[in-house]
């Protein structure tokens, strides 16, 4: 039939047309095809494929597909279809569904033909159900069947067909009823059949490893089969066995590494070879295998050597050769094999030198796993860096994404102090070419990593996380927001306030030029706002009235974002009560008047409630304000005893007078378990409760139940209320919002009291197993630890390898002619440290720009010129300084923990407001809610009712993740409790009738619950709890009383 | 392990896809999309790995080869060697090439079942199998033949000429 079809295109060659050419070449083609198999020779199946490649347009194909569905619908149908028929409907359902369309009504059919006696049909049927089901779809349980009965079939074509059907749609449930045949067919004569049934077994494993356990040993013995591939099938399945575990295994090392031997010294037959290579594919997943079972053991390692070095010198290719590309791929998994087990000098010289001869390969795959195999060596000998750093410069300029990619991992790896500017830097740039959410995430999260580990100065930190806000946004996890203003607060660690203030007034400048810009982040905008709002006064080179009116456009701009509108806001307030403390006259400027207008109005009460308090501070006298904002109060240590001893005396009267002690949660389930279906039912504290509380005074003898970070709801904001005097009311605002500040994550991470590092460590990713000095340095360079409040004696930052690259350049200088813009890069990667000469130490010194060679561009910022046998003070550093900002504020968190609880549980069994009256000695504000009060004025009722979903709303914003505005993050601990105006100022507005003392007075106990919120549900009857919730929700807990300030009560007590 | 080997022409037509873990067809559209986008933005001799974490999760990459008009990926994980695969792909290729002496896309597409057999020779349940082009050739023709003979001796079709479907 070729023949015939090249006559004919014989023909059309005389006469000329090359259309027609073209035309029977088609056309010959198909016929012959058609010879050939008879498979898919149907004319309709051809017209089909035609016309969809023939498809002008996506509409076009689309018709052409609908239509061909609703032919197949029609005909697959119709009674007696002829075999082949259906056979050909199947193929071609297959391709529909190829190209995306929903063929799900013929399952049903191919899983009919799968029953078929004809190998074709029956093929055919198994390719399609494969293809088309998962194995929980509904219809696996009408193949299981006829897959047991093939299992069994004496032509060893059926058996395979249905091992590899099983391989797809057997699931855990249905592995039990293959699982003998498959076990049976490990001894089947045919190894094409042992192979797959091997390999079925794996497939099992993978998918249940309870149903396999009892078959471990089964894989052992095949891996002794006299057939070479079904041995190589075995070592899938024990590479899988052996990650699982290591230990396990470790007494087959020895046949591993005689397999490997024995099949580097090409004893297998030669049909194993590829491109004569013996049996690569085994080598590799031995090496594999090797690497596993080497890793930290020494004496296993050691067993391996000598294989390691055979397979390298049978792979290494003669000079000049570039090598095949599976010797290659020997090689590389060598080098992995190396790198991970614990290798002697030889074998790591040899690994250098195959990783020396990728990265100079011309070839971007071998470059690229040079690159790979670079990071894999450098973690161990990271001296080796240095010689290849012209190959990594020119694989970071490669046009080749993914070549760029790879080494930027591996940069990030090798980052220490001296190069973390260059190689920030290019990060960013790449960041800049990025367009995918996906990349765009990781970089930035190496990026805020390196700079918080790194970073040699605050400035450059400050830039650097403005930059990365910049371009990656909303990405960027809230947290970092709250780090970057935490150092602004803190500035250096060091009292060095004129370069703090010098620190705040450049960052000031900078946001003020950033807000400038049209689009921004909203991330980035809540930082300029927070720093405006702090410190854009506070050098006095721009005027209240400036400041406001950018903060006005700000949130002009961005209508739908009330976070950002909280924050200006907010910041509206600092810089008013700035002015009116440094006894100026504020006159809002009208936009700032419309804008506060507009708040007041707002629909989230969180907007609201700052406006209003806008509107009170505006007329309240200087010294009060001063004592609310101070100026740089954030800044400010607040100091806590976490033992709470001033609350002794209280605990034991308590005690005395017959309350039961404190039992922690775990004893009380024990002791009572009567009690767990209270302690059920507080768990579940975020329900809200019905109606107004009444039942308020019942529940402490019950709240002892609740150990947990679930406060007691009712409990905890009725006794701070009691407590607090008129005008020292609860100043939980203050440092709830402070605590907000510093992202919730922190604060949980705390409770644990687990250290946590700053960021995950990177150079030991993929942990050396070896612990030579190189690795621990490592290891404890990488683990500055970031919410280590407690923990001083944390390691530097600076990565000690560090000094192990000084002065190692000058040599390499020579070599060749290399541009010298590669040169300085080469010079600030990776042995930066050494050309830089002079030193200007201090907090500011890396902001200086260096002469040195160090610079890659020297228009920018200089590379830090610290000096390079670095005092370990000036190592110390920047590991420091972000710590410490952390932690006077870290341990503020701790106090909304369960470590309060305790002493409120303790006096549980009674009246704990009166306890505390009596001991405070103040008059109790009758209003303290006790049910004595109720009659007394809604507000109370509405703070007591209130306090519990409030109260549960701080707990889950501490837990969850909250851009919280930190309304009076000024506040700290050192200051009395003049704060209480903020809680107690909305009361005033509520309550204008009351004399604004007594109000305060009177109010502070509602302080905690936010008061316009209290008010607004007021009104709603029923249905507020409800409302009120929402309200909490939306407005993302502003304001929320963690009730656990000890230094409130420190400044009671004296 | 092997997640998916997929062979598409330059013009993002999907031609054979296999997927080795379960996907819905939905998202197999969007990864071959995704797939696409990336190996055609990719120019010729840059390097045939692609990472592909933010489309089959993290450690994945796309191995890729590109042959006259057709892509031919595997997308692995980090059990598998990178070098190791595109020499597996060169395996598939000169098999396909064998079968259909000097195959083209045409003939991957009107042979889209033999093709798959082939693919099931050489790969099962995500690993490798066999890598000897000569070994897949010849349990592919015996599969062949013993279809044919299914197809042609009367005796292995015992009167099961016809399904019966009866309409629901």
């Amino acid at each position: 039939m070729e023949s015939w079809a090249n006559v004919i295109m014989k023909k059309a060659f005389k006469h000329g047309s090359q259309n027609t050419i073209d035309q029977l070449k088609t056309i010959g083609r198909e016929l012959s095809m058609g010879t050939q198999g008879n498979w898919l020779s149907s004319k309709e199946y051809l017209d089909l494929v035609k016309a969809i490649g023939e498809a002008k347009s996506k509409a076009e194909e689309e018709r052409i597909v609908m239509a061909e569905i609703e032919h197949l619908k029609k005909r697959i149908m119709e009674p007696d279809v002829p075999r082949k028929k259906m056979k050909e409907y199947i193929i071609r359902l297959v391709y529909v569904e190829m190209l995306g369309h929903d063929a799900s009504f013929g399952y049903i059919y191919a899983v009919k033909m799968t029953h078929d006696d004809n190998l074709l049909c029956k093929r055919s049927g198994y390719l399609a159900t494969t293809l088309f089901l998962n194995e929980d779809h509904d219809l696996i349980i009408l193949i299981v069947n006829t897959i047991q009965k093939d299992l069994k079939s004496d032509n060893y074509l059926v058996v395979c067909a249905a091992l590899t059907a099983v391989c797809k749609l057997i699931n855990e449930e249905t592995i039990p009823a293959v699982l003998p045949q498959v076990v049976d067919l490990l001894g089947h004569p045919k190894e094409q059949v042992r192979k797959k049934a091997v390999m079925a077994l794996h497939r099992f494993q993978q998918r249940s490893p309870s149903s396999m356990s009892h078959l471990l040993t089964k894989f052992r013995q095949i891996l002794c089969d006299k057939d070479p591939s079904v041995m190589s099938a075995a070592l899938c399945a024990l590479f899988d066995l052996v990650s699982a575990d290591v230990k396990g295994f470790k007494n087959l090392t020895a046949s591993f590494v005689s397999i490997l031997k024995q099949v580097a010294e090409h004893r297998l037959p030669k049909a194993y070879d590829y491109h004569r290579t013996p049996a690569p594919f085994i080598q590799i997943k031995l090496l594999k295998i090797l690497a596993l079972l080497g890793a930290g053991d020494k004496h296993a390692s050691e067993n391996m050597y000598s294989v390691l070095v055979d397979v390298i010198k049978k792979n290494e290719p003669g000079k000049g050769d570039p090598g095949s590309n599976i010797t290659n791929a020997i090689l590389y998994e060598c080098i992995c094999t190396i790198t991970a087990i614990m290798a002697n000098s030889k074998l790591l010289g040899l690994a250098a030198e195959i990783t020396s001869r990728f990265l100079k390969s011309d070839s971007h795959n071998y470059k690229y796993m040079g690159i790979d195999a670079l990071g894999r060596v450098i973690e161990i000998n990271p001296d080796f860096a240095e010689e290849h750093q012209l190959s990594v410069i020119d694989c970071l300029e490669d046009q080749d994404d993914t070549l760029k990619r790879k080494t930027l991992d591996l940069l990030y790896k090798m980052t220490k102090s001296s190069n973390v500017e260059v190689i920030v830097d290019r990060m960013i740039s790449y960041m800049r070419t990025l367009s995918d959410a996906h990349n765009k995430t990781e970089i930035a999260t190496r990026i805020i990593e390196l700079t918080e580990r790194f970073a040699p100065s605050n400035q450059w930190f400050i830039q650097t996380m403005n930059q990365v806000f910049e371009l990656a946004g909303d990405l960027v996890p809230v947290k970092v927001a709250h780090d970057l203003m935490r150092l602004l607060s803190k500035g250096a660690g060091e009292d060095d306030e004129e370069a703090d203030s010098l620190l705040r007034s450049s960052a000031v400048e900078s946001y003020l030029q950033l807000l400038a810009e049209p689009k921004l982040p909203s991330i980035l905008l809540q930082v300029a706002c927070w720093v405006l709002g702090e410190y854009g006064t506070a050098d006095g080179t721009h005027n209240a009235d400036d400041i406001i009116g950018k903060l006005c456009d700000v949130a002009e701009a961005h209508p739908g974002d009330n976070v950002v509108k909280g924050y200006a806001i907010t910041a509206i307030t600092k810089i008013c009560s700035f002015e009116i403390g440094a006894g100026r006259e504020v006159q809002l400027i009208p936009e700032c008047r419309s804008f506060v207008d507009d708040l007041l109005a707002s629909h989230s009460t969180d907007l609201q409630q700052r406006a209003y308090e806008l509107q009170v501070f505006l007329g309240l006298g200087a010294d009060l304000v001063r004592k609310v904002l101070p100026v740089n109060g954030s800044g400010e240590e607040i100091e806590f005893d976490r033992e709470l001893p001033f609350l002794q005396e209280f605990v034991d009267s308590a005690l005395a007078n017959g309350a039961r002690p404190y039992l922690d949660e775990n004893e009380r389930l024990g002791v009572d378990s009567g009690m767990s279906s209270f302690v059920s039912s507080s768990r579940s504290h975020h329900e809200p409760s019905h109606g107004l509380r009444f039942e308020a005074y019942e529940t402490p003898t019950l709240a002892v139940s609740s150990g947990s970070a679930a406060v007691p709801s009712s409990l905890l904001p009725d006794f701070e209320e009691s407590v607090t005097e008129p005008t020292r009311s609860v100043r939980n605002q203050t440092d709830s919002s402070q605590v907000d500040l510093l992202g919730p994550e922190v604060a949980r991470l705390r409770l644990d009291g687990v250290q946590r590092k700053w960021g995950r460590t990177s150079g030991s990713s993929q942990p050396s197993p070896a612990p030579t000095p190189v690795s621990e340095q490592q290891r404890r360079g990488s683990g500055v630890s970031e919410g280590a409040s407690s923990n001083n004696e944390s390691s530097p930052a600076a990565e000690p390898r560090h000094d192990t690259y000084s002065s190692s350049f000058e040599g390499k200088k020579v070599q060749r002619v290399i541009p010298a813009e590669k040169q300085r890069l080469a010079a600030s990667l990776f042995g930066g440290s050494s050309v830089q000469k002079g030193s200007s130490g201090g907090v500011n010194g890396g902001v200086k720009a260096s002469n040195a060679a160090g610079n890659v561009r020297p228009s920018e910022k200089g590379v830090p010129s610290r000096p390079v046998a670095g005092s370990g003070k000036e190592k110390n550093w920047s590991a420091a300084e972000p710590k410490q900002a952390s932690s006077s504020l870290m341990d503020l968190v701790d106090m909304s923990g369960d470590d309060l609880l305790p002493v409120h549980d303790s006096k549980a069994s009674y009246d704990p407001f009166k306890g505390l009256e009596g001991l405070l000695g103040v008059p109790s504000t009758a209003a303290s809610s006790t049910p004595a009060g109720l009659g007394k004025s809604t507000m109370d009722f509405m703070s007591l009712y209130d306090s519990a979903p409030v109260v549960s709303q701080s707990a889950s914003s501490l837990a969850g993740d909250s851009d919280v505005l930190p309304l009076g993050h000024r506040r700290s601990g050192g200051m009395d409790g003049a704060n209480g105006v903020e809680g107690g100022l909305m009361d005033l507005n509520m309550l204008p009738s009351v004399s604004p003392l007594a109000g305060l007075g009177e109010l502070a106990q509602s302080s905690s619950s936010s008061s316009p919120s209290t008010g607004v549900s007021d009104k709603k009857g029923p249905s507020r709890q409800h409302s009120l919730q929402k309200d909490a929700a939306s407005r993302q807990v502003g304001v929320t009383p963690t009730g656990a300030n000890p230094a409130l009560f420190q400044d009671l007590f004296g | 392990m092997i997640l998916a080997a997929l062979i598409m022409n330059t013009q993002g037509k999907p031609r054979i896809t296999k997927f080795y873990d379960h996907v819905s067809v939905e998202r197999q559209q969007e990864i071959l999309r995704v797939v696409y986008s990336v190996l055609s933005s990719r120019s010729g001799n840059l390097c045939s790995f692609v990472e592909a974490d933010d489309i089959f999760g993290p450690d994945t990459k796309l191995v890729y080869k590109h042959f006259a008009t057709l892509y031919f990926v595997f997308v692995i994980d980090s059990a598998e060697s990178e070098l190791g695969i595109l020499d597996l792909i060169q395996v598939f290729v000169e098999t396909l090439d064998r079968c259909f002496k000097n195959v083209c896309e045409l003939d991957i597409v009107y042979n889209f079942g033999k093709v798959h057999t082939i693919l099931d020779e050489i790969v099962m349940g995500g690993q490798v199998v066999e890598t000897s082009s000569a070994e897949v050739m010849k349990a592919v023709q015996d599969i062949w033949k013993l279809e044919r003979v299914g197809e042609l001796n009367p005796a292995n079709i015992r009167g099961i000429g016809h399904y019966k479907n009866s309409r629901s």
